[in-house]
């Protein structure tokens, strides 16, 4: 196609309660049209009970360039995940 | 199998015969649009509606079958019919045309069989209900399809428009035929069983007349209306054309199976 439809980023909940999560991307002429060819891509097989659709050119995301100033900092940092309590047995969802 | 007795089950096997015969030749003419869709997601988009179709069309077949009550199996119904034997509206069979034509042709018919549907899911037969019940969800997401099209392309350029307007007028003669009472009928009218084609009309009319103002597309002033596809099998040239593909197939190997 010479005119090509907006890149659009789809996200599917799959059932009541969890979180939409990225599925995939889709064309499509605007949101509306976005909603139609993600349902009829990612939820043919029952998948999903809510869509989500935004343009892809509105996702600012972070620079790969970037990722080692982001994200290494973290990784010496041990201390911020709660691993350093003991779990009363009968709490078992913590 | 279309027998002629004038009994209420004959004529209820060839009403549901129509009903099948309507899903599966609409659903093989969407899916020829498989891999030449104006753009991926429409390939898929057609795919997925061709195949609700022909889903529609194998329950309505397997109760013909039942009814037919001669051993055939919903494969024979689909396969091993020729033109003159299928029972489907003249509507479904015209050519897709452009993406226009065809989204033009989707809704016309879309809304006559999704009112068909929403009848038949009250009928006081059990089997015919429940396929026509399961049918309706299907079908709304049909009427959203292409009257969403319609809206896009009639509203969006001159050439869009001037399309859609075009695929108005090769099909509005072939929209008189749905809404035609059948005398070998009247029985399953009085009944309940299934609902009078004519007291769809008023309905249909205006819903289509609203939304053809919306688009700011004429009406077509067509008046011609060959109606004898359902009732006597008197096909326009296409139906062949398309059942030789469908049906070619099974008639090369009968009973070939995946």
């Amino acid at each position: 196609m010479s005119n090509q439809w907006d890149l659009y980023e789809v996200f599917i909940r799959s059932k009541n309660g969890t979180s939409h999560k990225h599925a995939g991307s889709i064309h499509a002429a605007d949101a509306n049209m976005a909603i139609d060819n993600a349902r009829d891509l990612y939820t043919r097989r029952s998948e999903g009970t809510s869509i989500w659709v935004v343009r892809s050119k509105d996702i600012t995301a972070s620079d790969p360039g970037e990722a080692a100033a982001l994200f290494e900092p973290a990784e010496s940092k041990i201390y911020r995940h709660p691993t350093f309590y003991d779990i009363p047995k009968d709490v078992p969802n913590i | 199998m279309a027998t002629k007795e004038n009994t209420p089950n004959a004529a209820l096997l060839d009403y549901v015969l129509g009903v099948a015969d309507d899903s599966l030749v609409l659903g093989q003419r969407v899916s020829e649009w498989l891999g030449h869709a104006p753009a991926m997601e429409l390939d898929i988009a057609c795919s997925n509606l061709a195949l609700d179709l022909i889903g529609q069309a194998q329950l309505y077949y397997e109760y013909a079958a039942e009814l037919d009550g001669q051993g055939k199996d919903a494969d024979d119904l689909a396969y091993h019919r020729d033109a003159h034997e299928f029972r489907n509206h003249l509507l479904v069979e015209q050519t897709n045309g452009d993406f226009g034509k065809t989204v033009m042709r989707h809704y016309l018919f879309t809304l006559f069989s999704k009112m068909r549907a929403e009848g038949l899911a009250k009928s006081s037969d059990e089997k015919v209900a429940a396929i026509a019940l399961k049918s309706v969800r299907e079908l709304e997401y049909h009427l959203r399809f292409s009257s969403d099209w319609l809206r896009r392309l009639a509203l969006g350029t001159d050439e869009g428009n001037r399309r859609v307007k075009e695929g108005l007028e090769d099909l509005w003669a072939f929209t008189f035929e749905m809404f035609k009472d059948v005398e070998a009928e009247e029985s399953l009218y009085e009944a309940g069983v299934v609902p009078r084609p004519s007291s769809l009309k008023d309905a249909w009319n205006e819903q289509v007349a609203a939304l053809l103002e919306e688009i700011a597309v004429a009406p077509s002033a067509r008046k011609a209306a060959p109606t004898k596809g359902r009732v006597a099998g008197h096909h326009t040239e296409h139906l062949g054309h398309l059942l030789a593909e469908l049906q070619f197939l099974q008639r090369a190997y009968p009973g070939l199976s995946w």
